[in-house]
């Protein structure tokens, strides 16, 4: 037997198709997804005369422009011209590159983060690329999946294949039993908080350890989904029985012989014992509580339990002149505490937290009782909201004063028009907080589904647990 | 895509760390073709008050900053997200090079994509850049890429990294897809092998979800 190897190295050594001298790398990429953003790709490609090198391994599929209402009236619902042109775009540029395509009236429609493994298309060992940071969602599945730009998906479309070098590797280890009331969500902005946004800069992460492998597949997500916001490349997990019993008899999973071929290589790829990283950062799941983030950027997270921090008492620089201007735009002051803060809106949705489990999470905070502030939810996908209106999760919502949407990015960025009003503070479960991000002047808090539906209930940042 | 070789240009001090991508160029300005000038989006919230007039204290409205084409700015410059619109938008307001102590993931290899040179430098030497241009509004600074300086105003040279198939790249202002074309034999061998033994990831099923 040679060295012991980590993950990302099983995976990364499968991908090369050929090395420089300096180490950059041209590495092989299994699925390209795409979305009405990177439409500059395709322009590209039509300027220099070029076809998609295999068009099979692309996926398009609508979801950032997408409206939230009046979706049963099709593309004649959009009143934005604007709007509506960014989706015929993508239908159009999909058609004329030989493109699978998901559009506005499929019923498997849904942000590509949420559909990409709802379909079987993720599948472990595989290097998967999209114009959107939020790619390394995929690496739930022990993939290497994560967002490049424009140009880049030009270049994969043109030749399968990135030039890239290889990152270096950071593991986190989250052993024991996150506490009641704790999800997914508070354990990677426990981790954001811990390591910074810079934290896993140039690096890989690899999660493990036992609260970790206790994570059913929709948890894993979240937490791959925002490696992004510590500076990671992108965020793994070993796939195991959870993963693969999630992934069997999907739409485009391996069937049949196939089906077992995969699954023997696929149980070959979790980091060998004594395998080495770059870097170890442990957490105890014990000490992990809800999360809440009061400034503008990830990091600037802390448990529901504390207060807003003061700058004056923080030495660096650099870091006391981020707070100040973060406690400007957030129209905060030092020392109040989190549960004091009041919001305007609550946003349930995005890739990071709108898949099934969320909407469960979140409606068994609401039931029986009433949102004292506008609250909407829109569904990761068209096939998540199906399932919980046969659950009867919508009508729960639906009672307790809740909007219940379809599906799209809406208020996670707001590319369809969904923005909160200017000025307003917004309890959200998305990845980002960043200035103007939910609209002109927004301010936004980071939550789990269940806070963020708590904070629906009382018009403030709440602790769930005290709810219950 | 402009070939980089040496620019001796007005820098513009941009103090604040983490600029991410949503204040280079705000979401909804990304359904806009590329024909109509990005540069009109660049720092939109910043630079436009909610009437769409300039605000006059931020920096890129002064002269001579109007006209300056290196950014020598905070930390994690370029955080965010994936969008090139960031980079689009920097380039059309005629920005060439960005200095930092460092980028956000996905804004250095857009840069590169598009002929805007990402320098990294440690950030005591930035700041003390940041210094000098705040001291002297309007001086220029140099920037070699041959041999890897950034020449402050004292004429003093800070040297960075760069790899080397980059560079070359930036000198030259050669496409990825160009260079990628000469690794085709690699590339249909490494194909060939991978559909022989790994069938299922050949996306045939797919095939249903092609409209015509
Ligand atoms: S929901 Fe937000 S983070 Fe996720 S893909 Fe859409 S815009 Fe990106």
């Amino acid at each position: 037997m040679g060295n012991p190897q980590n993950m990302f190295g099983k995976i990364w050594d499968r991908h090369v198709v050929a090395q420089r001298e300096d180490g950059e790398s041209l590495l092989y990429v299994d699925r390209n997804f795409v979305h009405e953003g990177p439409f500059y790709a395709f322009d590209g490609l039509r300027l220099d005369n070029r076809p998609a090198r295999r068009p099979l391994k692309q996926i398009a599929i609508a979801d950032h422009y997408l409206p939230t209402l009046n979706r049963d009236r099709g593309m004649a619902g959009i009143k934005d011209p604007e709007i509506r042109h960014m989706i015929e775009q993508l239908a159009r540029n999909a058609r004329d590159f030989g493109i699978p395509f998901i559009g506005i009236d499929d019923a498997r429609q849904g942000i590509m983060h949420v559909v990409g493994a709802d379909l079987g298309l993720v599948q472990p060992g595989m290097v998967i690329t999209a114009a959107d940071s939020h790619t390394t969602t995929n690496g739930a599945f022990g993939v290497f999946a994560f967002g490049i730009g424009a140009s880049e998906i030009k270049h994969v479309l043109a030749t399968q294949a990135l030039w890239y070098r290889k990152p270096r590797t950071l593991r986190i280890l989250i052993d024991g039993t996150l506490p009641g009331g704790v999800t997914a969500k508070d354990v990677i902005l426990a981790v954001i908080a811990k390591i910074g946004i810079s934290g896993g800069s140039g690096h890989v992460i690899e999660y493990a350890g036992s609260a970790v492998r206790a994570m059913n597949m929709e948890q894993r997500m979240t937490v791959c989904n925002m490696s992004i916001e510590a500076g990671a490349r992108a965020g793994l997990i070993a796939p195991d029985d959870i993963a693969f019993s999630y992934l069997e008899g999907r739409e485009f999973s391996p069937r049949g012989g196939d089906w077992e071929k995969a699954l023997a290589f696929w149980r070959s790829l979790p980091s060998d014992p004594g395998a080495h990283f770059d870097k170890e950062v442990e957490l105890m799941a014990e000490d992990i509580q809800p999360m809440v983030t009061w400034g503008t950027v990830p990091e600037d997270a802390l448990p529901i339990t504390s207060s807003v921090p003061d700058p004056a008492a923080v030495g660096n620089a650099e870091q006391r002149a981020h707070i100040e201007r973060a406690l400007h735009y957030m129209g905060l002051r030092p020392g109040l505490p989190l549960t004091e803060i009041k919001v305007d809106r609550v946003f349930i949705g995005s890739c990071t937290n709108a898949r099934y489990d969320d909407l469960r999470l979140a409606a068994a905070v609401v039931k029986g009782r009433r949102a004292t502030v506008p609250a909407m939810i829109s569904p990761g996908s068209t096939d998540v909201k199906r399932r919980a209106e046969a659950d009867g999760l919508d009508k729960v919502f639906i009672d307790a004063g809740f909007e219940w949407r379809d599906s799209a990015c809406s208020m996670c960025v707001g590319s369809n028009g969904d923005f909160a009003s200017p000025g307003e503070r917004c309890a959200s479960t998305s990845p980002r907080n960043f200035e103007n991000r939910q609209g002109r002047g927004v301010r936004t808090h980071l939550l789990s589904p269940p806070m963020a539906a708590a904070a629906a209930i009382t018009g403030r940042l709440t602790d769930v647990r005290t709810l219950r | 895509m402009e070939s980089f070789v040496r620019l001796t240009a007005i820098a513009a001090p941009l103090d604040q760390p983490d600029i991410d991508t949503d204040m280079l160029i705000p979401q909804r300005f990304l359904r806009k073709p590329l024909t109509v000038g990005y540069r009109n989006f660049m720092f939109f919230n910043d630079r436009f008050d909610a009437e769409g007039k300039e605000k006059p204290d931020f920096i890129l409205n002064r002269e001579p900053y109007r006209s300056a084409k290196i950014l020598v700015t905070g930390a994690n410059f370029g955080c965010g997200s994936t969008r090139e619109g960031a980079v689009y938008a920097v380039v059309d307001f005629g920005i060439r090079a960005i200095v930092a102590s460092s980028f956000g993931a996905f804004y250095a290899s857009n840069c590169y994509q598009n002929g805007l040179l990402p320098v990294v430098l440690l950030e005591e030497t930035v700041a003390a850049l940041r210094a000098q241009l705040h001291a002297l509004p309007g001086v220029e600074l140099t920037i070699d890429l041959p041999d890897q300086v950034v020449i402050d105003t004292k004429g003093r040279g800070h040297r960075f990294e760069i790899e080397p198939s980059r560079k070359e790249r930036m000198l030259q202002g050669l496409d990825d897809i160009r260079i990628t074309e000469r690794y085709s034999g690699a590339m249909e061998e490494f194909e060939s092998r991978l559909d022989a033994e790994m069938p299922w990831l050949s996306g045939k099923p797919l095939q249903a979800l092609v409209r015509r």
